[in-house]
Formats: C-alpha cells, structure tokens, sequence
C-alpha cells in the first residue's frame, strides 16, 4: 500500500492539512501536496479506468506526461473533465471523481471489453462497423458515442473568468528548472529583456530531488539563489504556474497561465493566455523518463521509477512497501537508493543489461538491495493493484518463470527522452541519438523567423545531455546565445560547474523479456490512456501500416490527451522493429501545441457574455430596446425588425407599421446606412469609376442612385450619391457595406489610382438618421420648422441643410417606399432628442416608427431591390432589370470589362421580375422555379428563384420578387414553385412595381 | 436646439483601473499632405500645438492636440462647442488646397483609463509593446482592442486616452472595464 | 502567426492587424481588352513554392496599403515596400535572388 513516509516531503508542510473528497470519500492532504500525491498518501492506488478496456489505472507519472489520473474536478459552473491528478495542485475543499467506469470505480460493467481484448485489436472499429452499411447510422455509430469520449461535457456555463495578455521580450525561457534557471541567468545578464516561465509551482525541476552539487554548493541552494539573482534583475520576469503551450511562426509563442487553480478563493482570472511575440526561445523543457514495455505494465502500482523518487522526496509519499525497480539504465538504481535511504523495502532491482550498471550497482548492493541483471520482468501479477513480478531473462521469450517476488509497486526506467515538443512545434527538426536511444533537437535544423534566422534554442537535457554539468554548460550557453541572436552582448562569465556524469550507458529495452509470446505482448501498453499495446502496433504494421502517421491514427497511439509524452518512443521503437527499419526512418509523429491540453476559456479570454462579440448600436437604440423593439442582427448592428404593440404578432406589427406609413406617417432609424465623404478636384472622376452610373453629371444639391459593382462585374452595393459642392460628394451605402464600401474605395486609390487626387472619409456615425416617411411626412417637418420643405423647395432627388427645429439637419428627399419621404442627418450626439422631436411633432398626425420589415415590404411592393436579397454576388444589374443606371457613355467603370463577357451579357441570365402565386399564398423564400425533367444531380431542372418574397398588407396578397429565366419575356405566364413540404404552387409573372407605378407618390 | 449626448454619457467604472467615458470632444478627421507648410500652420493654430505631431505620436490633449493617424490623416482635437467652427476656419485658410477636413466628433466615443496598471489594461486586448521603454507619454497606436478598431495614447504616467467608433462604445467600455477588473492585476510592467 | 511590418507607419503587425489582399503588381485590364487578358487579370495567379509577391493591408493600423515579398515555404519576410509601384524595388530583388539562387517569379529572375 502507498502511504506517507515519516520523513516530511520537501514541498509539504505537514502542520497544515487540507481537506479533499475524491469519488465523494473524505480525504486529508498536506498543504504543497498534488492532488496525486495526496491520492497516494490516502492509498487510493486506482484513480481511474481505461478509454478503451476500462482497466484500473493508477498514477504513473508526477508531472504533465502523466496519461492514467485524470479525474472530473469541481461541480456545477466549475465542473472540468480530464485534470491531470499530477498537475492540480491540492486545496482545501477539492473535489474530484473519477472516469470512465459505470457505476463504480470499483465495480465497472465495461471492463468487459477487455475480456474481448482478442477482438478489439487496432482498427477493430473499422474494420467492424463497416458492414452491413445501414447499421452504421442506427446501430453502430449511436452506441459508439455512448462510449466514446473521455471524461464528460461540462453541463453549467463556465463561473470563472479569463483573459489575454500581450507580452514582448527579447527572450522567452521556457522551463524553470537549473537549466532554465541558468538561461535565463546568462540571457538577462547580458541585458536582454527576459520572460521565464516554469509551468508548476516550483523551481529547479529534477535536481533538487535527483541532488548533485552546482558550483560546490547544493543544487536546492544554487536555485535559492538564482532566483534570488533574477528577482533582482529588473529586465527579468518570473511567472510560476505557466506553461509554454505552443511556439508558432514568427516568434509567437503561448504562455498557460493558471492564475488561480491552485486557490480558487481568489477573485482573479482562473487562467491567462500569455500571447508573446519573443524574439528567441529558449526551451529549457527538460526530458521524460520512458516507460518499459512488460507485461502488465499498466497495473496500479506500476510507476515511472523518477516519479516514485519525486513522491518520495517531495511529498513525503512511499508509492509501495516493497518497491520492486526494473531499468534498463543507472538513473534507476538512484529510486532504489533513495527508498532504501528512506526506509521503503526494495526487493530487487531488476537490470535488463547484462553487464548491469558501474558504480552505483556496487553502491546498491552495499546498501543491501539485491541486483539482477540480465533480467526481465515476465508479468506484473495483480489486477487492482500490484501483488508482484514474474522474473525472468532478459533474452528469450518470458516462458521460463525463475521467480515470483512480491512487491506492491514496480518503478520502471526506460530511459529518457528530451520533451522536443516546443522545439518541434514550429518545424525544429530532431536527430536520433544512439548512445541515449533517443530523438534530440537537431541544433542545426532550427525553426527559422521572418529573418530566415533560428529563433528557438534548446537548454539543458531539452537538448539531449542527462548530466548535471552537461546540462548547466548547454543552458549557459544558449542562455547566451538567446541574448546574442537578440542583439545584446553576453557576458564571458563561464558556466556554473556541475556534477559530471558517470554513468554505464543505458541499453534500449522496446519489450521485455526480448522475444516475448504473443500473450505477453498483448499485455503491454505503449498507450496508457488510448490503450494500445505492442501488439496493436506490430497487428498494424503487418497490415500495411508503414507510415508512423498512418499507424498513430490506424491504431489511436498517441493520440490522447497525453498526445504520447510517455508511448512515442515506445511505439514507434516496436513498429520500426516489425517493419524491419531503423528508428531514424520511421521517424515520429507531428508534436503540435498546445503541450498538454489549455482550457477552452483561457483560449476565448474575456470574449464572453456581453462582450463575446461587438454589438453596434445606433444613437436611438435604448428609445427602441425601451419601446418593446423585436430587433434583428444586420451586419453587427442590432436593427428593430417591428415594434409590437400589446399583444400583437410580429406580423400583425409589420402590416400595422406598413399601413400607418403608407396612410399616415412612418419614422425609420436608417442611422445604420453607410456615409461616406469623397472629396477632391479628382472625386467626380474617382466616382464615375466607382459607380455604373454617371456621377460627374450629377449638380451639387442633388442625389442620384447608383450602382458598384466588383471587377467582375458583380453587383456589390447601391445607394444615393449626394454631391455637396463641387469637388464633394457624400455617398450612401447599405447598412452594413460601410466599411467595406470605404476599404474598397481605398484600394482603389491606394493601389491603382494613386495620382488621383481624391481623399474619403467614413462619417457614418457622425449622424443619426431618421426616414420620415408617408403622406403627411411634410406636415410632421413643417411642424418642427425652420426650413422649407415645400415640393417646389426642396424637389424630389434633392438634399438641403438647415436649422429644423433647432437641429442641424441635412436633409435628403429621397424615397425607399415610394412614399413622399425625407431622410434627415443631424449630429449623432442629437439623434435621441431629434427622435423624440420627430415623436412628438407627429402625434397629431399618427406618426409610428417602423422597422425593417415594414421597410423590406414597402420597398418590394415598389419593386426596388435589396443587396443580399436580389443579389448574392453573382448578379449583375442588367439581371435586375438597372440598365438604366448602367452608364453606356463611360469609358470605363469598376465591373464594365467584367459585364461584357459573354456568359453575362447573354439573353439566358435568371433576370428580375414580379411573381404572384395563383392563390395569393406568400412563395417560400428562396423557392425554385421547376420545369420538366431532370439536371445531371438528378434534381428537377430549375429555370429561377425567389430573392425576396412577402405578405403585402397594401395588396392584400403574397408578392415576390425572383430571377427567372427569360422572366421579363414572359409577362403573364405561369411558373412552377416547388415549396418546402414538396408540394408545388404556380405563380404568375408580373411587373415587380406593384405599388404606384408612376411614381406620383414620392413626387408631391 | 437640444443638448448633445454622448454615446455613455460619462458612464465609469472603477477596478484596478478607473475606465471612463470621457464626453464629448471636438474631432477633426484632416486628410491630406502632412508635408504642406500651410496645412500644418493652420492645423496647428487650429488645435493650439506647436507643431504636427510625428509618426505614431500624440501633441497636445482632448482639449487641443492633434493625433497622427496614417501618412496623410491626422486627427485633430478642439473643445466640442468649437468644432463646427474650427471646420470651417481649416477649409476658409486651406481654400484651394487639396485636403479634406470633416467633423466626426459624434461618431466617435472617448475613454480614460487611469490608474496604476494603466498600461495592462490595454495589452489584455490590444497586440501592442506596452512596456514603459516601448510605450512611453505622447505615443499613439492605432490597432485593434479585441474585436473592434480603436486608437490610444498615453497621455501622462497610468493615464491613457483611447478613442473608438460611437456604436461600439458599450463594447468598448465593458471590454476595457472587464480588462481593469480587481483581481486581474498581472504585475508584468 | 505571422508579423509584418508596414511600410508606411513603422509598426511592426501582428497578422490580427493586417488583412491579406492577394497577389501583388497585377496589371488591370479594363474595357477593350481581349478576354485573354483579362482572364489573366482576374483569375490567373502565382503558386510558387518560396517567394511571393503580396499585398496586405494595415487594416487595424494606419489603413495603407503594402506590398510584401514572404516565402510561403519558410515565412522569411524578405521585405515591405509602398504599393504605390507596379514593379518590386530592385534592391528587395538583389536580396531574394542572393539568398534563393534560381529564384523566379513571374518575369523576374
């Protein structure tokens, strides 16, 4: 059983408990405890079951490689899934659960699976559920979701709060342990502008557990005293508890900040998302112990020999009583030592390696601990937790048992790789190294920046060297080297001296023993969290899988959460093995960020609630949001669609708005329609390029309607162009097209006519603008007075300006409905009160605002288009029936060349007209019009469409507007709508202008 | 004729920060050659500068000052109850001179943001240098603040002005209050 | 995430700042043109494999228009220039045949 040793760990403060509950039992902790430790302490060995087999699991690791102890934390708005157990740092009233069993952990129905472990080998699912086809969609897939996923969906909105934070360095050290330590020592002495983040707690890394001395002093006390020099640099920044998640193109590296995990009484962000731009990378992210593929690996109690040293040393934890070590290097006898010195039994130290280990095999068996070597172990015997091993010889097949021994742990040594992830992420390549059977960053094949240059450095065993001394030089260096590439000159200080290593090398053990039976080999996990064995990847690559890709996806290794910090080397060792191949040409896996998995919020940060995206408000919006406005997104603004009265449906709203407007008067906040200033001896020039249609011609006082199309010739926007003086005009756009109307016009000016001489300015929301619309619009003006808004004054298509009713206004007598109308500007700061005027000058004469609808209605009945309902970027305006404000005089405007090809200046285009259905129903929108027979899809032949389609309340009936082919040809025919339910109703074709054809209405 | 009203009406919050609507100011939106010795005597009678502000820099205040914006657009800053004037004094010196000076004093919104940590609270939401020797009194950015277009200056020691279109000012306003949040001190600069 | 600095304010952008606006020194073809011509115009674009000609805009910025010339192999930024050319400045030309001997794009080599 694991149990709390006497010694104290060196990260606890044993004065001070800390109450937890895992599976809803009370526990107790130590302040400076993980939330793993405290589990072992409490001899909760089994923390979880397997993705796929649902086997029991128990910690393997002590940082964030681990793949077994994920657990559930929190409830209600602060549920998370998949929290590394190795990672959470303990605190009082911490709450976790464990995964992937029902009902219990202890008891679990899907273990069954792994009674079918024979048939569920790699691919089983695709190979499985391919066939019979129609089973996949009700059989298959419904019962594979049931059970797929890890962990489960948060059901509560996230209760915490993130955000983002932008940061520039010279030089970013990822890793605080001595390596990163002294990187950023040397980077920070030369003067360069230093972040240093450690994704833990704690400083130092493995040395303070691992010991040795750095410049004759204690490594524990050396990195006291690092620290302390940095603190006192004032070009240095230290961070705790945030992880390097990724390094990106140009030098764009992501900083995981969890800010208040570890004491979630804090009122502070939960997480941080540090968004560096750094102009070097130093990764000081250190090496990972590998785990060794026997049989029965994955039995609770099985651990990483280094994390059975960091739960001893740091937490005070004996993860067994008897602790049986099997390695295939030294750094496993230092478990060994480190037990037996602090009391824990060890029964043998199992070395795969004939010779055994040098020094520290004497050193071991002088302690009195028995040594192996040339051994294997054959099997973990136990099922929740470890009883014991089956000893055997290294080389052969596992058959010839020489010995039982009992233990309740195994801690495991397969070596160490360097953690190359971050190296890796941005196009570092790495090179294998034979003495350390392992991959390393190749120094000479960096990931390069917008200078072509390198800008990521390895420090330390990042770099591949295991050794103290080795490890201190290589981070002093590229410490250095960071400043230098940075611009700043480094120090000739030398690097602090270290510990020299002294080591028999390590041998590489892929399997053990080393020609195991099958049945072993289907007993031992390269994945611990995906459950693939080393069989699952040699049955892959006898079927073909050579690619190391291919196999990772055929056989899910590597692909969990853990994204195979402890499986890569492993995995891709047995498949180079089978395949016959060196493991240099089987190469790895892509590493992609983030390092270990971010939370969802930090990603969206503040981008939440009421700020999850920008909403744009005109200066009227509050009368409309108090006034009970049902409100519609165009573009970003928020428009009133009606304004429903008592108990009114939105429709009975909209026909009210559209019938008081066209009897009474009508009032439009039209504040959102793009305005735009064009000014310049050269703007009659730019905007005769711009629109289809003649500007130069237009007189100042006047408006004129005009098109803009793309260069291909596609209708892109419209609107009344007003010329102010000579060499100014303002241009209306739709709501919306503003920006993009602005952009466009730049591009122009910018990019191709950079001689004209034209300047724009996007005034838009300078003004608030109000449509007055119907036939008493004028009676509501001349009540507000001050100006002359008589038919002779100021004519239809002309604008003014003045003092109306105490306002600035500028006013434009132009019309969207058909009805006498005037669209007033005043400053934006007066568009409420200009409003409330408006309200009050009309009450007399029934004034009502109206809202979009009403507007869309009033429009179709005139049979005027909408961009983005009659056009969808492949209409041009001849489609629409515009030839009129299609210039033939012009040389040249934007979209000219482009109409005159011949696809688009053919007779066969889906041109605009009117439809009414025979029965007076309202055509689905977007309906086609259907012909006999059938397109090469199998589809009815379609001869046009619906664009807008509506109720008039004017007319009594439903009216729409649609392209059809040779449509105003065919004036009275009848065409075919197929509607949603596939039934099908016939509509006429008719004029589009239902409403006044004359136009005497606007015109009084 | 009616009072004039800002987007937030002088709407503030007070966090680690203290973020406020600041009113209304007068703004002149100048386009044109920033090399021409007439535009920039009169642009700088107009504000009450000295001299034209150089790239990226800010001269003056909301109360007189001028703002660089691009190599051909300034932004100059008079008393709001003067714009309409100082509009038309720019294009009566400027007459025949090819510029562009037009009044978007409305359509913009206007912040404060002081306060120790003044210079965190926008690099939570702007991809902007903003340490003390990259950002100092009198440097201007145009970028973005999260998701919508903004400039801002600093306008003394944890003191920053930033300016943003009107109809995006309650996002603007709640973006930077939520970025001055009590607890969310981050303690780099 | 890629940083590009503008020519024409100095800033050194982040990509969140800039807009992409295709293939840069395209010459337009208008009324007149043969449909060959134009087609070129409209539709007819580099693919290299290593440096392109860009233009980008400082969107969130100073608003202008520029030019770049950006490796789509290595993302090495060889330079920024006005978008007010309709050629490459020779120098930035000097600089990408030295460091990508056999460099071609377009006419120029």
């Amino acid at each position: 059983m694991s149990t709390r040793l006497s010694k104290a760990g060196r990260l606890v403060d044993t004065s001070k408990s800390v109450a937890f509950t895992f599976n809803g039992k009370k526990m107790q902790g130590h302040a400076g405890d993980t939330l793993a430790s405290a589990l072992l302490a409490n001899d909760q060995m089994m923390v979880g079951r397997s993705f796929k087999y649902h086997r029991p699991r128990g910690i393997v690791a002590s940082g964030a490689e681990e793949p077994n102890a994920l657990v559930n934390l929190g409830s209600g708005n602060t549920f998370e899934p998949n929290q590394r157990t190795t990672t959470t740092e303990l605190f009082d009233g911490l709450s976790a659960t464990s995964q992937n069993h029902w009902p219990s952990l202890d008891f679990d129905i899907g273990a069954v699976n792994g009674l079918f472990a024979n048939y569920l080998t790699a691919g089983f699912y695709y190979k499985m559920f391919i066939h019979p086809r129609p089973l996949w969609k009700y059989v298959y897939e419904p019962f594979i979701r049931q059970s797929a996923g890890l962990g489960k969906a948060p059901k509560d909105t996230d209760g915490d709060r993130y955000e983002h934070f932008y940061a520039y360095v010279d030089v970013a050290v990822i890793g605080g342990g001595v390596a990163g330590l002294q990187a950023a020592l040397a980077a920070g002495e030369a003067g360069a502008k230093v972040l240093l983040m450690e994704q833990t707690a704690h400083f130092g890394g493995r040395a303070p557990v691992d010991g040795g001395t750095i410049d004759g002093i204690e490594a524990e006390t050396w990195i006291a005293g690092a620290l302390a020099r940095l603190d006192e640099m004032p070009n240095v920044t230290v961070r705790r508890r945030m992880m390097g998640a990724g390094v990106y193109d140009h030098g764009y590296l992501l900083g995981y900040e969890r800010v208040k995990d570890h004491a979630p009484e804090l009122d502070a962000p939960r997480h941080r998302l540090w968004r560096i731009r750094a102009k070097q990378i130093v990764t000081a992210t250190g090496a990972i112990e590998r785990p060794i593929s026997f049989a029965g690996n994955d039995i609770p109690g099985v651990m990483l020999a280094s994390a059975v040293r960091d739960y001893a040393v740091n937490y005070g934890v004996a993860v067994g009583q008897k602790t049986v070590v099997v390695t295939n290097n030294d750094d496993g006898y230092r478990t060994a030592l480190k037990l037996k010195e602090l009391g824990v039994e060890v029964p043998v130290i199992i070395d795969a390696r004939e010779e055994g280990a040098g020094a520290l095999a004497d050193v071991a068996r002088k302690a009195g601990i028995r040594v192996e070597p040339g051994k294997a172990i054959a099997k973990v015997k136990g099922g929740k937790r470890v009883e014991g091993v089956e000893l055997c010889r290294m080389q052969g097949n596992g058959g010839a048992v020489i010995e039982t021994i009992k233990c309740d742990a195994v801690a495991m040594s397969g070596g160490w790789s360097p953690v190359v992830h971050l190296w890796s992420h941005c196009g570092g390549k790495l090179i294998w190294d034979e003495v350390e059977s392992h991959f390393k960053p190749d120094a000479d094949r960096a990931p390069t920046n917008q200078d072509g240059k390198p800008f990521v450095i390895t420090a330390g065993s990042a770099s591949g060297p295991l050794g103290l001394g080795e490890v201190l030089a290589d981070a002093d260096a590229a410490g250095k080297k960071a400043a230098e590439a940075a611009g700043f000159t480094a120090a000739s200080t030398p690097a602090p001296s270290g510990d020299a290593r002294d080591e028999t090398p390590m041998q590489p053990v892929w399997m053990m023993p080393s020609d195991a039976v099958y049945n072993l080999r289907m007993k031992m996990w390269l994945d611990y969290q995906n459950d693939v064995k080393v069989s699952d990847v040699q049955l892959a690559a006898r079927e073909g899988y050579e690619s190391v890709e291919h196999t990772k996806r055929y056989t899910t290794l590597g692909m969990a959460t853990d994204q195979g910090k402890l499986s890569n080397i492993n995995g891709l060792a047995i498949l180079a093995d089978t395949l016959g191949a060196e493991i240099p040409q089987v190469g790895t896996t892509t590493f992609r960020p983030p390092y270990t998995p971010i939370s969802m919020g930090s990603i969206g940060g503040a981008a939440r609630d009421e700020i999850f995206q920008p909403i744009r408000q005109t200066p009227i919006q509050q009368w409309h949001i108090d006034n009970g406005a049902y409100m519609e997104p165009v573009g970003h603004w928020r428009r009133p669609y009606t304004f429903p009265r008592g108990s009114e449906t939105h429709e009975q709203a909209v026909n009210r708005e559209i019938t008081n407007t066209r009897t009474n008067v009508g009032l439009l906040d039209a504040s959102t329609l793009g305005k735009i200033i064009v000014k310049g001896p050269d703007a009659a020039k730019f905007l005769d390029l711009m629109y289809t249609n003649m500007m130069s011609t237009l007189k100042p006082g006047k408006c004129r309607y005009g098109l803009m199309c793309n260069e291909n010739g596609f209708l892109m926007d419209d609107g009344v162009v007003a010329r102010l003086d000579e060499e100014t005009f303002l241009v209306h756009t739709t709501s919306g097209g503003a920006a993009h109307t602005h952009a466009h016009m730049e591009e122009w000016l910018q990019t191709e006519w950079w001689d004209m001489k034209v300047y724009t300015a996007d005034v838009t929301e300078q003004y608030a603008q109000i449509a007055v619309v119907g036939p008493k619009a004028r009676k509501v003006l001349e009540k507000l007075g001050g100006m002359d808004v008589s038919k002779d004054a100021l004519k239809f298509m002309e604008w003014t300006q003045g003092k109306l009713g105490g306002f600035d206004a500028r006013i434009f007598r132009i019309s969207f409905s058909g009805e006498l109308s005037y669209e007033i500007a005043v400053p934006a700061s007066q568009g409420r009160a200009f409003w409330d005027a408006l309200l009050a000058a009309g009450e007399e004469h029934g004034i009502m605002p109206y809202g979009t609808e009403c507007l869309h209605v009033m429009r179709a009945e005139k049979g005027f288009i909408m961009i983005g309902d009659e056009t969808d970027g492949t209409v041009i305006p001849q489609d629409l029936g515009l030839n009129w404000a299609i210039s033939k005089k012009k040389e040249d405007f934007i979209g000219k060349r482009g109409q005159q090809r011949t696809f688009l200046a053919g007779e066969d285009r889906w041109r605009l007209v009117g439809l009414e259905t025979v029965d007076g129903s309202v055509l689905p929108d977007g309906a086609y019009a259907v012909v006999h027979g059938h397109n090469e899809n199998g589809q009815r032949t379609m001869i046009g469409r619906v664009t807008s389609t509506y109720y008039s309340p004017t007319l009594g009936r439903g009216i729409a507007m649609g392209l059809v082919k040779h449509g105003p040809e065919r004036m009275g025919e009848l065409v075919e709508f197929a509607k949603t339910d596939g039934s099908t109703v016939m509509a006429k074709i008719v004029d589009p202008v239902w409403y006044d054809k004359e136009g005497e209405k606007q015109d009084v | 004729m009616s009072e004039a009203i800002s987007a937030l009406a002088g709407a503030n919050t007070e966090g680690f920060c203290r973020v406020s609507e600041l009113g209304l100011h007068g703004m002149i939106t100048v386009r044109g050659d920033l090399s021409n010795a007439d535009l920039a005597k009169a642009l700088c009678a107009a504000a009450g500068v000295n001299a034209l502000p150089e790239v990226r820099k800010m001269v003056g205040g909301l109360e007189g000052g001028i703002a660089w914006m691009s190599p051909d657009e300034l932004m100059v800053f008079v008393p709001y109850s003067q714009v309409v004037a100082k509009v038309e004094e720019l294009n009566d010196a400027l007459a025949g001179t090819h510029f562009l000076a037009v009044n978007v004093s409305d359509a913009r919104a206007v912040f404060g943001i002081d306060g120790a940590g003044a210079r965190e609270v926008i690099a939570k939401i702007a991809p902007v240098d903003m340490a003390p020797e990259a950002f100092t009194t009198g440097d201007l950015r145009r970028t973005r603040i999260a998701q919508v277009a903004a400039a801002f200056w600093m306008a003394g020691d944890d003191s920053f002005r930033l300016i943003c279109f009107r109809s995006v000012a309650e996002y603007a306003f709640k973006l930077l209050s939520t970025s001055a949040a009590k607890g969310g001190e981050v303690g780099y600069f | 995430m890629l940083t590009l600095q503008c020519p024409y304010c100095g800033v050194m952008a982040e990509e969140t700042e800039l807009s992409a606006g295709g293939e840069a020194h395209l010459k337009r073809f208008g009324p007149g043109s043969t449909d060959a011509d134009f087609e070129t115009y409209m539709f007819m674009r580099e693919n290299p494999k290593g440096v392109h000609f860009e233009r980008w805009r400082h969107a969130n910025g100073c608003g202008k228009w520029f030019h770049a010339a950006r490796c789509t192999v290595t993302l090495e930024v060889f330079g920024t220039y006005t978008a007010q050319t309709s050629v490459p400045p020779a120098d930035l030309l000097d600089k990408i045949r030295a460091a990508r001997p056999g460099f071609k794009w377009r006419e120029f080599e």
